[in-house]
């Protein structure tokens, strides 16, 4: 624990020998391209597949209609909703899947996508939100059957008339609307799969980039287990994964597709995403609007809050949360402040844009809870004149009252908000900063510092809450030891980056004593590992890390029992350091751990099981409460609106920390994409739902230039319900960032009147609202 | 209207028919069979399919297979020695430069030919030289910072500590 | 994405260029960096049915001074400029200009012909070449021809150049004593088109009086533009904070910007507005040095 191991899984990455799902190539395998709609709304009235038919290579072209004859038309989505997986009379959004050509190679298949041809009859879209609920809005979802509008679900926690008593009698309130903008994950590798379908054998191997493939074996059965495979007929394989961030945690359309014509034709079939149709048709993150209230006193007690969302799903809910969940941890939204009354609800509307709702390196809705309340916070101080890292430290929950209970019904299990903002302070030099503003302020020169104080939830989940389609959310480890004191473990999550083989491999090395390079880490082969819910919310230490501790735990004790026997003592005579049992009193009568298992194949006592493995399915009693303080200084060009973000320190608190190397990598990473929503990324549509920046042209992803020097830190309160005390960091940085880089260009303009700007704030945008204050 | 390209790969010669329009990133890809080399993008803007030829670093996804005709193509495979890691090989591990390695063969591709125009660059040179590399998971700091310790030893003098500044 | 069928050939003289281009007319395009072509051939925007690659045509790569010329052949890439020592020391609004198109990898393909040729008003070159005064020379089996920046570009993607023609050179004149230049555009991200770009270049006597002005605006009009008015107002002048705002102005007024994901048309206007004023300042700076 606490040592910055170098990772075991890098010598394959920087050798060129990772093997990632477009690097598989099966004999007699076919390829696969889509033809996707120009329109965001139309009926299609016919589609032509002749001339593509004509095209050498080109073996076949897959419709709606093909598919409905085996009722795979259609699937279910994570939230329960359902999802087309190639149209049979109507398209709901630009880039959704029309038809698939199947062809002997890429090349042949593209050119069958540019020859088939579609005839569309074009429909008014719904594109705004708002107006999706107007009265004379079209029904979008004609399929569901009763459908009248176009409203999803409304969620609601908290006390309501308690929040409107509280806000119509405080001394202050303060209002900002906020968009939290819809943003796309964009791993740099997209998404993709080879289906693999054995006619004889009656048996399905798919590979595919997924960060959950357990959930997937399950969901290929639910959906086509009525055409023969049931779920011991079909073994899902995660390789290398490209990165992932949520966004490859849904089934995506194309994977039930290439499924679909594997099991027709009995040839491998694959299907490679285009960096646009990733961009256009997968998953979308975010797209929340919210209207955020906070209620005080003038000398800066926050009182409550209240949050009214408008959250935009495109033509079906697919997001990615717990069943339970509509709006994920969103709830997690009264932040680390100590008060009592919040009323939060929530409306969901179709739109004709594409579907998702996943995370964007995100736990379930906290980075847009995160984003309110950080903001909301510092308009109040904004409103009151009190510094804004005075206004957090007074109203701050206390170390000491933790567990704590949130009106939202959480028990944060642990935390010290105080420290993490001094450290943060410290590292930055506040005070002198404030002082370099108030300077350049008198010569009218604008810069900004901005303060985010989070608390997140992650390690979903304890299984009484959470489920996804029913399965609950616990996640599994199973560790087998071999004769000779080396290991293999496996689990049921996945790493897409994360360094998995490396840190669980340290987990139990700690627990068992046996080096970290004796243990053989695997994950991602449903045919091996054990039944787990996968890597996403920063949920894998949490969940899977906890469960290997726990089963390492179970080998610990039978270890003892064996070290009894070999050693002719009683079990409680013995005392454990890492790696070995010793007699109390004679240390030098011992067992290496080494020792012990060989003994467990050679030597074992009778009426023990033989062997040395042991498997845990990890069920947490709670979530886990990492939190951070960030401060970030901004430079701003009044005449061109130009960001220039001087500083940003990101202090960490995720509790014990297994390796800092790999949880610095992480916070780096997540502050990366922390910044990416703040100041350049966001998928834009025109009034006829047209995706306006659909490529890498356009969709901003920040480079090492726009990306800052980072400097981090951290402090350490442990969970005191994890197996080992720690909490999950994944996320924390991308759920933290945003609002500290807002709330410093917010407090850079503030002079100007200019209290609030929706993310991400470009210099256009900062241009413009300086324009209207007549500042430039 | 295949016509025939004769293409050396890390040393290696390699006679083949190729369509005018198939990429080089396929083409050593799907043909030769070095799968190190990614495809991240369409638009010429992640830099997953950086290889050098004739030295030089370029976005293979742009660059079709028959324009390498007659020249030198370095990939990432081709850069461990028999003597072991180049030592940006090792500057990225030992830095943690990389977390899922999607794009780490074309951002060491690209770093290769920095270093040879720069034999000490700076952070902010770093940053500029890489600004054609996407990367997704990492945040770039520790990426310059591999850079920056490859640089070093390539120029003889002691690496700079590998530890986390991690306060 | 892939391209759609086409064949190709890669002549080893101009003269075997000239004669492909009349064997396949309009069907056929030049491959030089194909960093502008390539893409939009993957995207499917362009099907040609026939390249001409002119790489391996020797004589075509030069970056050189020679009779009163800095003088740029078709396939010196963006690179070449960026290592150029002449470039280097003498014409700092090339450091400035390359180091912002697109990115390392793509400047070693992509070539400043290649830039010009493309006939896009988003693309770098075509303003600072307008604020230089450079020539382009045209090839063709007929002979060559030299065509003044001002008159070369037609309209979107549509330049002098004619099917059966090929950019061989660009001409720039070798600035004389007291001249400063400099180049910026504002992009959303590191090698991003131009949400505005402005290059500048300056001469002045010894008095500080303006002999010289050359501006060129990217992006920001239909067709890459040169600044006339604004140059006009500085010609003959010593340049005070007056005239510069001045000049400033005009060009603002003078371009006609769309609005798109980078701005509306009043910030593309400011932007200009405010760019002219700081390349021009720091033209006289470096003019100065």
């Amino acid at each position: 624990m606490g040592h910055s191991l170098k990772r075991k899984e890098d010598a394959r990455f920087i050798q060129g020998k990772g093997h990632y799902v477009d690097d598989i190539q099966l004999p007699g395998m076919l390829h696969m391209d889509i033809v996707r709609s120009p329109y965001a709304y139309a009926k299609i009235k016919s589609i032509n597949a002749e001339e593509a038919l004509k095209i050498p290579g080109v073996i076949a072209v897959v419709t709606g209609k093909d598919l409905e004859k085996y009722n795979l038309h259609w699937m279910p989505t994570l939230m329960s909703d359902t999802q087309m997986v190639l149209p049979t009379d109507t398209v709901m959004y630009q880039a959704q899947e029309v038809a698939a050509v199947i062809a002997t190679d890429r090349y042949a298949a593209r050119d069958g996508k540019e020859a088939v041809m579609v005839e569309y009859e074009p429909m008014k879209p719904v594109i705004d939100p708002y107006k999706s609920l107007d009265p004379d809005a079209p029904v979008l979802r004609t399929d569901k059957e009763g459908k009248k509008d176009n409203h999803i679900w409304h969620w609601e926690v908290g006390d309501k008339e308690a929040t409107e008593k509280l806000f119509n009698e405080a001394e202050v309130v303060v209002k900002e609307q906020m968009h939290i903008p819809r943003i796309h994950v964009s791993s740099i590798e997209t998404c993709g799969c080879v289906a693999d379908y054995d006619k004889i054998n009656n048996h399905l191997t798919m590979y595919m980039t997924t960060q959950a493939p357990h959930a997937i074996r399950t969901v290929i059965a639910l959906v086509a287990g009525h055409v023969g495979l049931t779920e011991e007929k079909v073994r899902v394989v995660s390789p290398d994964i490209g990165g992932g961030f949520g966004g490859k945690v849904p089934v995506y359309p194309g994977y039930v597709i290439a499924i679909a014509v594997s099991f027709l034709v009995g040839k491998p079939v694959k299907w490679v995403e285009d960096r646009s149709e990733n961009l256009q048709a997968d998953s979308f993150a975010r797209d929340y609007h919210i209207t955020a209230e906070m209620a005080g006193t003038k000398d800066g007690k926050i009182l409550g809050t209240r949050f009214k969302i408008l959250a935009d799903h495109g033509y079906t809910d697919a997001a990615a949360n717990p069943s339970k969940f509509p709006t994920g941890m969103f709830s997690i939204g009264t932040g680390s402040y100590d008060y009592q009354t919040t009323f939060m609800e929530a409306d969901a509307v179709y739109t004709n844009k594409p579907p998702g709702g996943v995370a964007y390196r995100c736990s379930f809705r906290v980075t847009e809870a995160v984003h309110a309340i950080e903001r909301i916070t510092d308009r109040f101080a904004l409103e009151i004149g009190k510094d804004p890292a005075q206004l957090r430290m007074e109203n701050f929950i206390k170390k000491e009252d933790f567990p704590w209970k949130s009106p939202t019904g959480w028990e944060y299990d642990s935390g010290d908000y105080h420290a993490g903002l001094k450290k943060a302070m410290e590292v930055v030099g506040y005070d002198e900063l404030r002082k370099e503003q108030a300077e350049k302020r008198k010569r009218g020169e604008l810069m900004g510092i901005g303060i985010s104080t989070f608390t997140e939830i992650v390690g979903a989940g304890p299984s009484k809450d959470f489920d996804i389609l029913g399965i609950k959310m616990f996640d599994s480890a199973e560790i087998r030891v071999h004769p000779t004191g080396k290991a293999i473990a496996r689990f049921g999550t996945k790493s897409q980056g994360q360094g998995h083989e490396t840190t669980y491999a340290q987990i139990i090395a700690e627990e068992l004593g046996i080096p970290a390079e004796h243990i053989q880490v695997e994950e991602g082969d449903t045919d091996t590992a054990p039944y787990g819910l996968g890597t996403y919310a920063s949920r894998s230490t949490p969940t899977a890390g906890a469960a290997a501790a726990v089963a390492a735990r179970k080998l610990r004790d039978k270890a003892r029992k064996i070290a009894a026997y070999l050693l002719e003592v009683s079990e409680d005579d013995l005392e454990w350091e890492p790696g070995k049992f010793f007699v109390k009193g004679a240390p030098e009568k011992s067992k290496t751990i080494q020792e012990i298992v060989f003994a467990a194949y050679t030597n074992h006592p009778q009426g023990m099981e033989a062997g040395f493995e042991a498997t845990h399915y990890y069920d947490p009693p709670n979530l886990t409460f990492p939190s951070g303080a960030y401060i970030c200084v901004v430079d701003v060009d009044k005449d061109t609106g130009e960001i220039k973000v001087r500083r940003f320190v990101a202090i960490d608190d995720c509790g014990n920390i297994i390796n800092p190397m790999i949880v610095q990598g992480q916070v780096h990473g997540g502050l990366t994409q922390g910044i990416a929503p703040a100041m350049y990324e966001e998928l834009v549509y025109d009034e006829d739902g047209n995706i306006l920046n659909g490529t890498f042209m356009d969709y901003l992803v920040p480079t090492a230039v726009e990306s800052p020097s980072w400097e981090t830190g951290h402090t350490v309160t442990p969970s005191p319900h994890h197996p080992i005390g720690a909490k999950g960091v994944g996320e924390s940085p991308t759920v933290g960032a945003p609002p500290a880089i807002a709330n410093a260009i917010v407090d850079a303009l503030a002079p100007y009147g200019i209290t609030h700007l929706d993310i991400p704030i470009t210099p256009y945008k900062v241009w413009k609202a300086l324009r209207e204050k007549g500042a430039n | 209207m295949k016509k025939q390209i004769t293409i050396s790969v890390n040393g290696e010669k390699h006679t083949l028919e190729v369509e005018p329009r198939e990429l080089l990133v396929h083409v050593i890809r799907e043909k030769l069979r070095l799968t190190g080399t990614h495809i991240g993008c369409d638009t010429t803007s992640c830099g997953a399919c950086t290889v050098l030829l004739n030295g030089k670093s370029i976005k293979s996804c742009t660059v079709l297979a028959i324009q390498a005709d007659g020249k030198e193509v370095s990939t990432v495979e081709g850069l461990a020695t028999a003597e072991g890691l180049h030592p940006l090989q090792e500057g990225f591990k030992e830095n943690h430069g990389l977390h899922c390695g999607f794009c780490t063969p074309g951002m060491l591709m690209r770093a290769v030919e920095l270093l040879e125009h720069n034999d000490n660059p700076t952070e902010e040179e770093i940053r500029w030289g890489i600004a054609g590399n996407l990367c997704r998971c990492t945040g770039y700091n520790n990426i310059v910072k591999a850079i920056q310790y490859a640089s070093a030893k390539m120029r003889g003098e002691e690496t700079p500590s590998t530890e986390p500044e991690f306060v | 994405m892939i391209p759609a069928t086409f064949d190709y050939a890669a002549p080893a003289s101009l003269e075997e260029a000239f004669s492909l281009l009349e064997q396949h007319g309009d069907e056929a395009k030049i491959l030089a960096g194909g960093h502008s072509l390539i893409p939009m051939m993957k995207l499917r925007f362009a099907s040609p049915e026939f390249l001409i690659d002119i790489n391996n045509i020797p004589g075509l790569a030069h970056i050189k001074e020679e009779d009163g010329y800095l003088k740029i052949g078709a396939l010196a890439r963006e690179a070449d400029l960026e290592h150029s020592e002449l470039i280097r020391s003498k014409y700092p609004i090339f450091m400035d200009a390359t180091k912002l198109i697109a990115d390392p990898q793509v400047r070693n393909m992509g070539t400043v012909g290649g830039n010009i040729a493309h006939g896009d008003a988003a693309n770098d070159h075509p303003a600072v070449m307008m604020a230089l005064r450079a020539e382009v020379v045209i090839s063709s089996a007929e002979g060559q021809r030299t065509v003044p920046i001002d008159e070369f570009f037609y309209g979107f993607y549509m330049t002098a150049v004619q099917p059966n023609e090929i950019l061989t050179e660009i001409r720039i004149p070798v600035p004389g004593a007291g001249t400063g230049n400099a180049y910026h555009k504002m992009e959303r991200k590191v090698g991003d088109y131009a949400t505005a770009g402005v290059a500048v270049q300056l001469t002045l006597d010894g008095d500080g009086v303006c002999t010289y002005a050359g501006i060129g605006l990217t992006n920001v009009n239909p067709v890459p533009l040169r600044a006339a008015r604004s140059e006009e107002v500085l010609v003959g002048h010593k340049l005070d904070e007056e005239r510069i705002e001045l000049a400033g102005q005009y060009a603002s007024e003078d371009c006609n910007p769309s609005t798109d994901l980078r701005g509306d048309e009043e910030y593309k206007r400011a932007m200009v507005k405010v760019l002219t004023k700081r390349m021009i300042n720091k033209a006289i700076e470096r003019a100065k040095s």
